[in-house]
């Protein structure tokens, strides 16, 4: 773990340090998450140190759970959408043809129709669960990464190596993820990094129009809608979680761009 | 003494490595090379890849590319030092006293731009000469350099002419500020054999008309003696050998230089034909989709048991298609392949296993041939695993029999191709063909894009293995020296035809088909004045005819 750059400490520090939050969530808050602890709006104490919302919980305590349901949900999404996403694109990128044809055109569909859109039809029409706000995050986000997969994955298909691998009688299995997965790592890595923090930002946009989470559950997007008219008044509550997403957005990013330099590292990733 | 044109003294080329994930390297790429060119002569550089003569010609206009840096040392040209001199005053040196003609003329012309254009924006912006009148000089350019209709050329985009005229039109280029000095990096490398010696008596007829000196860049010694004067040998960026042409080619004091000479001389007796064929493929016609003309018509060969079955011709004769469709990657459209007495499927996907492991492939490139990701040990292994269900030790004991029999060793299991160079790599490529103890292995090109001494050593391995494995070779060149070398019978195919098919000495003696006869004299040979005499002999011939 020796020489890790300084801009991916910096990035390292403050992922662990957000994930941990959420991990962590129930013990290290100091009160519940839908305690009424105070007034309204009050400004930061040694008591709350963010201060309190707009109906007197302890803003400090909500962001720590908001962070909770934002990073999971968030999280799945992404693993989903990856896994989804890589597969599918692999699997056309590799069987060429009618396969692919359709597989691609079937995403170009759903990519037509502007995700937040489509989003809040189908979550107007079904109950907004955690389960189901996934299952929706993830499915719309992975025809990004279908897309993404699927290019860098026509490009290795037509090497040498995908050739002999044919040749020799390789099953799809094999060449999907011996011959091109470790190839198209790279690139896919980093595009997760960046989808990861689109899910965060589309999480908080869904429940800042309030078919995300519902409360009285906490999320960060939640936080903004219930504190919003305090910004009138110069209360800072609703511009906590901007920032917290601000950092996380940026210190992804850092662990993304040190894990692409080393994974593009011929020498099987070792750096 | 007259003043030198062109003065290199300790001249030192680096430049930094930067390995993913570790500190900056400074590697040093020529260390300390001192030669002096003088007006209206050609000094021909030869060596390797990574010897740095391509670094040390652009030396020459004091230019170092992507990161690479003159870290010390002294280059007068026209009497003083172009290292010393400032961006404003080399701009006026580039372009004007020296000019460069670059390997892949295709990559070098702007394709959004016509040729006439390009050909007198330097002598136009370098204030030489008037619009007119540049024009007017590459016209007679194109002219020498036997371009058709010099003319009107000119108004043609690059990708309206051939890769063979397009590389003389980079030759006019070069001339038409009328330079002092034009440096030749590698100018016949890409070219087909056949072009290649036109372009050579292009370019060596133009040096001589309009009294230009030369740095003539090439890892061929036989091209580099027909235009040189002097030849200076480097080698991982020294200097092994200087001298003229005649002592050189005649009279190498050196070990490298003597290897460098002897090239290709490897001698393979050739083998009878059998009765029984390994591999006969009868009529085959095959065109690929979305096109209409055939690039396989009714080819007819014959490849037997433990014998090598060359297919020459130039690019686009439709050599590596048919390789394609014996494998199955491309069926034909019409015609029968027979393997070992079954007729094979024509499709790969409708191949049984069996079928598939007793014919192995060995690609042109193997950097993209063994996937960057997988061990030595994984890419040998996989076959054997896949084939023969080998596992654990055995496997590994298996892998190691291998490495030894490529003669590469221990050691190399555990290593990424990207630490191998490329003879190694190649190796290994052989390795994984063998593993599947194969009947026929099809080489495609597997030695042109390899050094010479390292394509003999790949050469000589698989005439040994042949011999220990009996293994058959359909070998795929345009490469008439690893023909001699290596095959037992010869196709000649041109334009997707077999042109002429036989033992290699029935083929490679007369009388010769026109195509062949063109093939086999075009071959540059280590020999001075080569040049002259073909390009006579053919003179006269044409006249007779």
């Amino acid at each position: 773990m020796k020489n890790i750059p300084i801009s991916a400490m910096i990035g390292l520090f403050f992922t662990g340090l957000y994930f941990l939050m959420a991990i962590l969530a129930p013990w290290i808050a100091p009160y519940g998450m839908a305690e009424i602890v105070g007034d309204v709006w009050e400004p930061s104490s040694s008591e709350f140190l963010l201060g309190t919302d707009s109906i007197g919980r302890d803003l400090l305590s909500r962001m720590i759970y908001g962070g909770r349901t934002t990073i999971f949900i968030a999280t799945a999404a992404t693993i989903l959408s990856f896994t989804l996403g890589s597969v599918m694109g692999f699997f056309a990128a590799v069987s060429g043809g009618w396969v692919d044809q359709s597989l691609s055109r079937l995403v170009d569909l759903i990519m037509s129709i502007p995700s937040l859109i489509f989003a809040l039809v189908v979550l107007s029409v079904m109950p907004t669960t955690v389960p189901i706000l996934i299952i929706l995050m993830g499915l719309l986000d992975s025809t990004r990464v279908y897309r993404l997969a699927r290019a860098v994955a026509v490009d290795i298909t037509v090497m040498d190596y995908v050739e002999a691998a044919r040749l020799r009688g390789e099953k799809i299995g094999w060449i999907i993820f011996r011959e091109t997965l470790p190839n198209a790592l790279s690139p896919l890595v980093a595009e997760m990094g960046l989808r990861f923090i689109f899910a965060v930002l589309f999480v908080s946009t869904l429940s800042f129009l309030g078919l995300g989470v519902q409360p009285p559950q906490a999320d960060w997007g939640g936080i903004v809608k219930e504190n919003k008219e305090g910004i009138n008044y110069g209360i800072q509550a609703a511009l906590y979680p901007a920032y917290a997403i601000a950092t996380l957005c940026i210190s992804i990013n850092l662990v993304a761009d040190w894990i692409l330099t080393r994974t593009t590292s011929l020498k099987g990733g070792r750096g | 003494m007259t003043v030198p044109l062109l003065k290199v003294r300790g001249l030192k080329i680096g430049a930094t490595a930067y390995p993913p994930g570790e500190k900056p390297v400074a590697i040093k790429i020529v260390h300390g090379v001192d030669f002096d060119l003088e007006a209206g002569k050609v000094l021909g550089l030869i060596g390797e890849s990574g010897a740095g003569k391509s670094t040390i010609g652009l030396a020459a206009m004091a230019y170092g590319r992507g990161g690479v840096e003159i870290t010390g040392g002294e280059v007068w040209v026209n009497g003083r030092d172009i290292l010393k001199e400032n961006l404003r005053n080399l701009r006026r040196l580039r372009g004007a006293e020296v000019t460069y003609v670059s390997q892949s003329a295709a990559a070098s012309f702007n394709p959004a731009k016509k040729i006439m254009e390009q050909v007198t924006e330097a002598a136009i912006f370098q204030n030489k000469f008037s619009k007119a009148d540049a024009e007017a000089r590459a016209v007679d350019l194109f002219r020498r350099l036997g371009l058709p209709e010099p003319e009107t050329i000119g108004k043609r985009y690059p990708h309206q002419v051939s890769g063979g005229q397009l590389q003389r039109c980079m030759t006019a280029l070069a001339l038409c500020p009328e330079p002092d000095l034009v440096v030749f990096d590698e100018p016949t490398t890409a070219l087909d054999v056949t072009t290649q010696i036109d372009v050579l008596a292009a370019i060596k007829e133009a040096i001589a008309a309009t009294g230009v000196a030369a740095l003539y860049i090439t890892h061929d010694l036989a091209v580099v003696a027909q235009v040189s004067d002097h030849i200076m040998v480097l080698q991982q960026g020294d200097m092994v050998e200087y001298g003229t042409v005649d002592q050189i080619i005649n009279n190498p004091q050196e070990e490298y230089t003597k290897a460098l000479v002897s090239v290709r001389s490897i001698r393979h007796e050739e083998k009878t034909p059998t009765d029984n064929p390994l591999l006969r493929v009868e009529n085959v016609t095959a065109r690929y989709r979305g096109t209409n003309f055939d690039v396989l018509k009714k080819i007819n060969v014959d490849i037997h048991p433990g014998q090598t079955l060359a297919v020459v011709g130039e690019s686009g004769s439709g050599k590596s298609t048919l390789a394609r469709v014996i494998t199955g990657l491309l069926p034909p459209s019409d015609g029968t392949i027979t393997f070992d007495g079954r007729v094979l499927n024509p499709a790969l996907a409708t191949r049984p296993v069996e079928d598939l492991r007793e014919m192995q492939m060995i690609y042109q490139m193997a950097d993209t041939a063994m996937n960057p990701r997988q061990t030595v040990g994984t890419i040998i292994g996989r076959p054997l695993e896949f084939y023969f269900g080998l596992r654990g030790k055995a496997k590994q004991k298996r892998i190691q029999e291998l490495l030894d029999e490529i003669e590469l060793g221990k050691g190399f299991q555990d290593r990424y191709p990207a630490e191998l160079s490329g003879g190694q790599k190649q190796r290994v490529c052989i390795a994984r063909a063998l593993a599947a103890k194969p009947k026929l292995i099809i080489c495609d090109e597997v030695t042109s894009a390899l050094d010479p001494l390292v394509a003999d050593g790949i050469l000589k391995l698989l005439l040994n293995l042949q011999k220990i494995e009996d293994v058959a070779y359909l070998f795929i060149t345009h490469d008439l020296a690893t023909v001699r070398a290596i095959a037992d019978s010869i196709a000649v195919m041109f334009q997707g035809k077999v042109v002429r098919y036989g033992t290699k000495s029935q083929v490679l003696s007369p009388p010769f088909d026109a195509y062949t006869d063109l093939l086999l004299s075009s071959v540059p040979e280590m020999k001075i004045g080569w040049l002259e005499e073909t390009i006579e002999h053919r003179r006269m011939e044409s006249a007779g005819n």
